[in-house]
């Protein structure tokens, strides 16, 4: 039980870093010129070896501790530093290709991935198949030295600009819902592949429907084996949901900035408002808490408590700054975009709906 | 930066429950040594477990606040009437404790929990400055270990208890609730824990709030999922129903500690 600051020479060099480097003025991820300045910002990360902290330095990254990669991405966000761009590569395809990837497959693309050469996108949803991932229909067939992919995936974060993706098909017709899926990597420039952009309620292009017709991927691109991706695919789903893309720095970063705005125009006889402000900062500080006291815990079902955590806190902590900034909050600005992006987690990574029923089912033991 | 319990920790806090488990006497304390326990961390450890096991007595005024066994004490206004009884009664006035002498009797919510109030006596001395923030933790501590063991029975229940052909806990209304209910209490957990370690005014304060209100949520859910049988005396359940009502407010009310922790953070 210790929370003194062990790491305190890599917090500084962080931070000086950080300080020295952090863009500001760039434009949305979710336009063209955007996407292209924030891939160049992940290069500035990358020759630093800040981009993936934590991978091998093979890799790109500097073999950082879990506690090194926490305080990080403290000082990442308390810098004010923009949101990742190459996160979906990252933090959700990259643990996958260390637990289930071949040698080649880890040297071929985490390095790329770790200097922003290719930005990957996250191919899982399907028209007919959301909350009920196992209902995807987009098959693959064999072929020749690999496979032919076909079908429609859609909203599929960042495809708009992105330059691969990975998802699951099926490949065994006859076999039962979860098995005979296939986790494919495939490139979304190739032969076949139509990305089309859907607007999201800021107007930006945020998410893309992408069709599929026969698109060629070799086998080296198979993650995990044919038949399998159920399995594979649910180890990135623990990390979509765990910490490794919503760590606590984050929340703490905009719970302090919330705290600053409260002093500077709050009312405080406004308790109701006053109290509002201070679950937000409690549920930062805990959630912080909560990810230091479970680092020696593999992130499991309990993934999903930390979930339904996170995406409450962050709808609050935005909710609370535009009540705070009344009639003002209508007008275009980080508190509106935060809040804009809030608004959707409790939809992606798994709905709240279907979190519960996990916690309850695989934490508490109800039954199905 | 390491948070977690130490195997010390974790072997104190099996021994308490298990043995809490056969008895919820003081004697079962005492020969477990809870009394002797120095460090803030490992009296949250202690109070987690006497929290799961609704153990009665005045386990805060003792053990947490004046650390000797049998005595109990009131601290207006936030404690306002003595709590139980023991050999030494004292009243905390001003950081300074007094002796006090035990007037009428009065009721609490809590049947296991018997108050008095007072008069002043002479006064013994000061008070140490962490005896009341020590005495805030242990109450929060309680009352996350009463909501742990509110959620296990529930989720007990429900599993046994079939309505419409089914066990209840099959119901998506049911799971979520209890869902809800295992979040609150594992994110305020790690605030008692946190506030144990830093003793900061915020902290603690923090640690309470959130502590009161995922009891609270657990208390109103087990209610609720067991339906009437839960709202009789003769049930078990009542006993940690009761105490979480007692302590919400008992240590400081959500809104002092509100008051306090803005203070702090903004002050
Ligand atoms: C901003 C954003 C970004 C996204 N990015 C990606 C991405 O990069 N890649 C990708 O593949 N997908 C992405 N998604 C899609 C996301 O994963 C799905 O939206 C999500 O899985 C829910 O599916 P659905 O929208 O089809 O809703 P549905 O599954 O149709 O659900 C509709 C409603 O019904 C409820 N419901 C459904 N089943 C149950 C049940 N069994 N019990 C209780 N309630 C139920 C849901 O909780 C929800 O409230 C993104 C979504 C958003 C909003």
């Amino acid at each position: 039980m210790d929370l003194d600051d062990t790491d305190l020479e890599f917090r500084h060099e962080i931070r000086a870093w950080l300080s020295e480097n952090v863009p500001t003025g760039l434009s949305s991820m979710d336009t063209a010129d955007g996407f292209e300045q924030h891939r160049e910002w992940e290069r500035t990360l990358a020759k630093a070896r800040l981009s993936a902290v934590s991978w091998p330095a093979e890799h790109g990254g500097r073999g950082a501790s879990l506690t090194e990669w926490l305080v990080f991405e403290e000082e990442y966000w308390a810098a004010g530093a923009p949101g990742r761009v190459a996160q979906n590569g990252i933090f959700l395809l990259a643990p996958t290709l260390y637990a289930h990837g071949t040698e080649e497959q880890q040297a071929r693309l985490l390095p790329r991935m770790a200097r922003a050469d290719d930005i990957w996108a996250q191919a899982w949803s399907e028209p007919e198949a959301g909350s009920d991932l196992a209902a995807i229909r987009s098959r693959g067939v064999r072929t020749d030295g690999g496979w032919l992919l076909s079908g429609q995936k859609t909203w599929s974060s960042r495809a708009a600009f992105a330059d691969r993706g990975f998802g699951l098909f099926r490949t065994e017709p006859e076999a039962e819902r979860h098995r005979g899926l296939t986790y494919f990597l495939f490139d979304l420039r190739a032969p076949g592949v139509t990305v089309r952009p859907i607007p999201q309620l800021d107007g930006e292009a945020g998410f893309a429907e992408i069709f599929l017709d026969e698109v060629f991927v070799p086998d080296h691109d198979v993650l995990g084996e044919p038949g399998a991706g159920w399995r594979v695919a649910m180890s990135t789903a623990g990390n979509e949901r765990g910490l490794s893309l919503r760590s606590p720095g984050r929340f703490c970063a905009a719970a302090d900035r919330l705290l600053a705005l409260w002093r500077e125009v709050g009312d405080p006889s406004d308790t109701a408002l006053r109290n509002k402000v201070l679950d937000a900062w409690m549920g930062a500080r805990a959630y912080r808490l909560h990810v230091l006291g479970s680092l020696d815990r593999p992130v499991g079902a309990e993934a999903s408590v930390t979930k339904l955590f996170w995406s409450q806190l962050d709808l609050a902590l935005h909710e609370t700054a535009l009540e705070l900034l009344g009639p003002a909050a209508e007008l275009a600005g980080p508190w509106l975009d935060g809040y804009l992006f809030a608004l959707a987690g409790p939809i992606y990574a798994g709905t709240n709906e279907i979190q519960r029923n996990v916690v309850a089912e695989r934490v508490l033991g109800l039954p199905r | 930066m390491k948070f977690t319990l130490s195997d010390e920790q974790r072997q104190f806090a099996q021994a308490l429950r298990d043995a809490l488990r056969q008895s919820t006497s003081w004697d079962t304390l005492l020969a477990l040594g809870v009394h002797e326990v120095e460090s803030v961390p490992d009296l949250v450890v202690a109070f987690l477990e006497l929290g799961r096991a609704a153990v009665p007595g005045p386990v805060v005024e003792s053990f947490a606040v004046l650390r000797e066994p049998s005595s109990t004490l009131a601290w207006p206004p936030h404690v306002p009437y003595i709590v139980d009884d023991a050999d030494h009664v004292y009243a905390i006035v001003h950081d300074t404790r007094y002796r006090a002498i035990l007037e009428d009797a009065r009721s609490s919510v809590d049947p296991a929990r018997q108050l008095h109030e007072y008069r002043l006596g002479e006064a013994v001395g000061p008070i140490d400055g962490q005896a009341f923030d020590r005495g805030v933790l242990a109450c929060s501590a309680q009352l996350v270990g009463l909501g742990r063991a509110l959620l296990a029975r529930t989720r007990d229940y429900a599993l046994q208890r079939k309505q419409f052909g089914k066990a209840i806990g099959s119901f998506q209304a049911v799971k979520h609730h209890l869902a809800d209910v295992h979040v609150a209490l594992e994110l305020a957990e790690p605030l008692v824990f946190g506030a144990a370690v830093t003793m900061t005014a915020s902290d603690v304060s923090a640690a309470k709030i959130a502590a009161g209100t995922a009891a609270y949520q657990a208390m109103r859910t087990a209610l609720q999922v067991h339906g009437a049988i839960g709202y009789t005396a003769e049930f078990e359940l009542s006993r940690w129903l009761l105490k979480v009502r007692a302590l919400v407010t008992a240590w400081g009310t959500e809104s002092f500690h509100r008051e306090r922790l803005m203070a702090a953070l903004c002050g």
